[in-house]
Formats: structure tokens, sequence, C-alpha cells
């Protein structure tokens, strides 16, 4: 039985302090609760049985890191409006940050990962700067600017990168006991990825949260109510580098190397092209948008290679035309997936959810 | 009620664009408590004499005095936290925010929390900020009659409820002084109505002083206590809206002269 309480067509609050919660009704609350328990199940191994395998472990793993990483850059783009090229430089920056600051300092992996984000804000900001005078195009250019002059930096550095022939970079450990093996770090990127996706959300429902949202929406009735344009708008590049350099730390201590090409433009297209798809201002559209960016090419993988295994792999043209397919069909699927849903993902859940809202009697 | 002490003293302020002299040595003061009007013709000034006293523009000369502090120079931002509140003749909302952010915005600079203890809210004391703030900015979406569209998404409404969320939003300021371009345009007559009657309740009773511009005389010549009229960047006229009626100046300027007086001056 469905009770009273599951969905309701109307909501009635009492206080102010429930009207201002972070899941609109309790419904959403619990969704999120059970998606929590079920990704931290998921890794479990019980005797030779296992939820998940290995390949999709790694797929979940990246999705974590590289969702705090699109999360930031959507607080930057999609929140306070600005947009940014070099976000992967960041994100690097911040992988070599922890791995540096644990090699040369033996600073523990457990604080180096929050002190390279706060490094990488503080990069951030200093790249920022631009901002504060430009928007659109011309920002774009500026930080694309600074995509090259990281990228630059870390192939020179030697002293803090290793230069051409990458850092290595520590386990995670925790009170001296050395969390390895994907299994065990899954549940340090899971926490890392609950904590970051929950200050977004409070930030995003407090003062300083509304006031990005303000500067992208109106920024001269932003000034006018008395926000600080120049401080909102280097603050919220500060903010998304800070996310960038946590998801590139966690991504230095789970490949425990890190190498100066991984931090390229592409990536930071990539990073965009998840939060257009997500939904540019939803913090939860930033996870929808790396979940799909992350697993439609292996979809497309395997999709190919089922083809490949049918009678259709005789076919020479297509055995060796399907890699060129596979790239095609997933830009095919980018570029309709724009025209039909600009909005993002969550802009369709937020649809499913108002469809459900007055089932059956959706009049 | 109305003082004595000017809250408002502009002085002598130039404004030139190029060649184009927006302002030529504008001087005029507002008391404590007054309900002030400017008026004039399209291209007056008006709007850019608004942008100079909030800060948007600054004038190349002359000087404009807040509670007897020199703001010329300050940016706008500066001069809301020193309770200085405005509205924009098109609108300026935050199209994507519901009309509660909308207001919450508004009550920025009285707020403390910022992105760490925002960040944690529950733990930092953002919460309870937040929620002390909530009820301030529900006074004014009682006084302002919008409590029923609290939240919709503010570029999703009409334009007259969008016209009185921007006055929910300047009022959110707890401005000392509330600069309002052209309240009023594009409204019907019951709005109309209702406007004037927020604008005069919040110069009487929540005591802030008002500098309006109105194209709208009815209006103006109702509710404002003193009248000031622009002409090609010039302070034309300054008087109660009784004298500025009379004035032949400022007939002939901007409010048009009646074909009957016309008449009579031929006959003479």
């Amino acid at each position: 039985m469905a009770g009273y309480n599951m969905m309701r067509c109307g909501e009635f609050r009492t206080t102010y302090e429930k009207d201002t919660t972070i899941f609109p009704t309790p419904m959403s609350k619990k969704f999120a609760i059970l998606g929590v328990l079920l990704c931290v199940i998921a890794p479990l191994q019980i005797g030779e049985f296992s939820f998940v395998s290995d390949t999709l472990l790694t797929l979940m793993i990246q999705i974590g890191y590289l969702s705090i990483g699109a999360l930031g850059l959507n607080i930057l783009v999609g929140f306070t409006g600005q947009i940014s090229l070099g976000h992967a430089a960041f994100f690097g920056f911040g992988a070599f940050a922890s791995a540096w600051m644990n090699n040369d300092f033996s600073i523990p992996v457990f604080f180096s990962i929050p002190l390279a984000g706060v490094l990488t804000m503080a990069v951030g900001m200093i790249f920022g700067m631009p901002a504060a005078r430009i928007k659109g195009l011309y920002l774009a250019i500026a930080t694309l600017a600074s995509q090259f002059i990281l990228e630059d930096f870390f192939a020179r550095a030697d002293w803090f990168t290793g230069g051409a022939a990458g850092a290595l970079a520590n386990p995670f450990e925790i009170f001296g006991f050395a969390i390895s093996g994907d299994r065990s770090y899954y549940y340090v990127v899971l926490v890392y990825m609950i904590a970051m996706y929950i200050l977004a959300a409070n930030l995003m429902r407090s003062r300083d949260g509304r006031a990005f949202i303000a500067v992208r929406d109106h920024y001269l009735s932003a000034e006018v109510m008395g926000i600080n344009l120049t401080w909102y708008r280097v603050l919220s590049f500060g903010i998304s580098s800070f996310y960038a350099g946590i998801a590139g730390a966690l991504f230095a201590h789970y490949l425990q190397y890190v190498s100066v090409e991984s931090f390229n433009l592409l990536l930071s297209i990539q990073f965009i092209g998840m939060i257009i798809i997500g939904g540019l201002g939803s913090v939860m559209g930033s996870l929808m948008g790396t979940v799909f960016m992350v697993l439609l090419p292996e979809i497309m993988q395997e999709a190919a290679s089922i083809i490949t295994s049918t009678s259709w792999g005789n076919i020479p043209a297509i055995t060796e035309g399907i890699n060129f397919m596979k790239e095609m069909v997933i830009g095919a699927a980018i570029v309709l997936f724009l025209i039909f849903e600009p909005d993002g993902l969550a802009h369709r859940w937020r649809m499913i959810k108002a469809y459900w809202k007055l089932y059956p009697f959706s009049y | 009620m109305t003082g004595q002490t000017p809250i408002l003293e502009v002085n002598d302020i130039s404004l030139r664009f190029g060649g184009v002299r927006a302002l030529s040595n504008v001087t005029f003061d507002v008391k404590k408590g007054e309900l002030f009007s400017i008026i004039g013709p399209n291209g007056a000034g008006k709007t850019s004499l608004l942008n100079c006293i909030s800060g948007r523009y600054s004038p190349q000369e002359g000087s404009i005095k807040f509670n007897g502090q020199e703001v010329t120079k300050m940016t706008p931002n500066h001069r809301a936290e020193l309770g200085m509140g405005r509205t924009f003749q098109n609108l300026a909302l935050f199209a994507h925010m519901t009309v509660l952010d909308n207001i919450m915005v508004g009550r920025h600079h009285l707020m403390k929390n910022n992105f760490l203890n925002g960040g944690l809210y529950w733990f930092g004391g953002a919460q309870k900020e937040e929620l002390l703030h909530r009820r301030e900015a529900e006074d004014i979406i009682d006084f302002l009659e919008i409590s029923h569209i609290r939240k919709s998404v503010a570029g999703t409404l009409s334009y007259g409820l969008r016209k009185r969320v921007e006055l929910a939003r300047a009022v959110a300021l707890r401005p000392d002084l509330l600069l309002l371009d052209e309240p009023m345009a594009g409204m019907n007559l019951e709005e109309k109505e209702d406007m004037a009657r927020y604008i005069c309740d919040l110069n009487e009773e929540w005591g802030m002083t008002v500098v309006m511009i109105e194209h709208d005389m009815g209006v103006v010549m109702d509710i404002s206590e003193r009248v000031m009229v622009l002409d090609f960047g010039k302070n034309i006229a300054e008087g109660l809206p009784d004298e500025i009626m009379k004035n032949d100046y400022v007939k002939r300027a901007y409010l048009g002269v009646d074909e009957d007086d016309e008449a009579e001056g031929e006959v003479a």
C-alpha cells in the first residue's frame, strides 16, 4: 500500500525551516538516501559474488571524482554565469599539488587532498582575476590562456610535477592504515562526493550562493543590491577550482601516478559537456551529466562488440568501420540530446517528477 | 514627517558621454522623509541622474552626498550598504530565481554568512540567520501582497507583478533612500493605484525617503511633496506640485500648454 506520506499532490509546511530543506519533498530525500545506500553496498563482495564487476567499479570511481570536478565547473558556469575553458588545468593542478605535498613534505594523503583543494583555490582565484573585468567569449579566451599556462608549467616545473616523467602518488591512508585496491578507495571517493555535493547544495541556499545566481542573472542589479561583483566573480573561480583540486587529488591517489598529458583542453571541454548535458545551474545535474558522459562511450563500446560478434561481424566494412561509427554515434547522441533536451537531464528529471506527482490523474 | 536635514545632496553635477551632455550642473537636495519626484521629457537625463545617485555612472563634475557622507566615487554595492535601494525602468529581476530568493538577495548586505559557514549551513549559524531574514522577507511579501507568488520563478510573472517584486527586492535592503525609476510604467489603473498606495505607505509608515521618476502626472502631482523638472539635462524647475503645474516654462518643455491658455495668450 502506498502510504499517504509517500507522494503528495500538495505541500503543506508549517515552519520556515521545513521550507528551506535541500530536498523539496520527504520522498525525494528518501530517494537520495536510498541511492546513497545502494552506492554503499555496491562494491561489497560476498565470497565469490559481487554486485558490480571490476570494470563497472572503475567507472563508478571515475564518475565519482569527475562529478566533483563537474560540480565545481557548474558552480562557475551554471550558477555564476562565467565560462571557463581551463577547468582541466585546475583539476591537474590539484592532482600534482596533492602528490607534491605528500612526497616532498610527507603530509599524509588524508590531509594533502583537502590542502590540494585549498592550494588550487588560491591558484584559481589568481587566474580568475580577469573575470572581474571581462565577460562571455572574451573570458573564455582568457581562461584558455590559463589552461595553456598551467599545462606549460606542469611540463617545466620538475620540482612540482616531476616534469615529463610525471609524479608518483602514494595510496590513500588513514591512521597509518593504507587503503589500497579499488573496492576500498571507492569509499574514499564516495565520501568526498557526498560531502562536496552537500556543501554545494547548502551554498546555493545561503547568502553567497544567491549572490552567485544574482550575478549570473543580472549583474547590474546585483551590484545595486549590495553585491560586490569583483569579489563574487573571483570567489566563484576560487570555489570552482577548489572542487577541481579535490577531484584532481582524488584522481591522483587513485591512479597513483600523475602524468602531464592527462590534463589537456579536451578534458576541459568534456567537463563543459558534462554540465551542459546534465543541466547548467543544477547541483544534481552535474552528477547526471557526468554519468552520461562516462557511460555513453562504454555503452557504445558494448554495442559495437555485440554487433561484431553477430553475423554482421563477417562483413569486413563493419568490422573495420565500427570504431569510427562508435565515435560518430557518440557525437550524434550528444547533438540530439542538446536539440531535444537543451535544459539538461536535471530538467527532464523534474518533468518526470511533475508527471508522477499527479499520476494517474494528470489534469 | 519631512525633516529639514537633507538625506541626499546633489551638488552641481555634470555628466558627459563623449560630446553629449546628459546632465549639466544639476543641483538639488532631498530632505529626510520626503517623497520627491523627478519629471521631464524623454531623454532629459532623469535615468542618468538616478544612475549617478546609485553609482552606475560617475559624473565628471560635482559631488553627491548621502546622509552627509561623500559618495560620488563610491561603488554601487557600497552605496547599497549605506542604505540606498533602487528599482529599474526596464525590469531587472533575477529571472531564474524565485520571488522569495529575489527578495532574499536584497537582504544580502544585512546578512553575514559566507561560503564557508553557508556550505556547512547547519553548523556555522547560517541556517539560523537565513531563517531570521526569511521572516523579514515575509513581512515585505505580506506588505506588497505577493504571498501567492513567493515560490514562482520571477521570469514567469506578469509585468505588473514583476514591478511589484522589484519594489519588494529594493525594500528588502531596508534603505533610507529608495530610488524608483518609473514604478508605474506600463500598468493599468488598478495596478497604478496599488503601486501609489505602496509607495505612500513605504514613505509614511516605513519611513523611507523616496525619489521617484514617473511620467504619470496624475500620480506625481497627487503623491509627491516636491517635484523637480529636468529638460535637456538641466534642472529647469523645482517646487511644490501646484507650482510646477502652473510654471509656464515647464508647460512648454514637458506638460504641454492648454489650448484655452494658448487662446487667451493670443487674445492678449
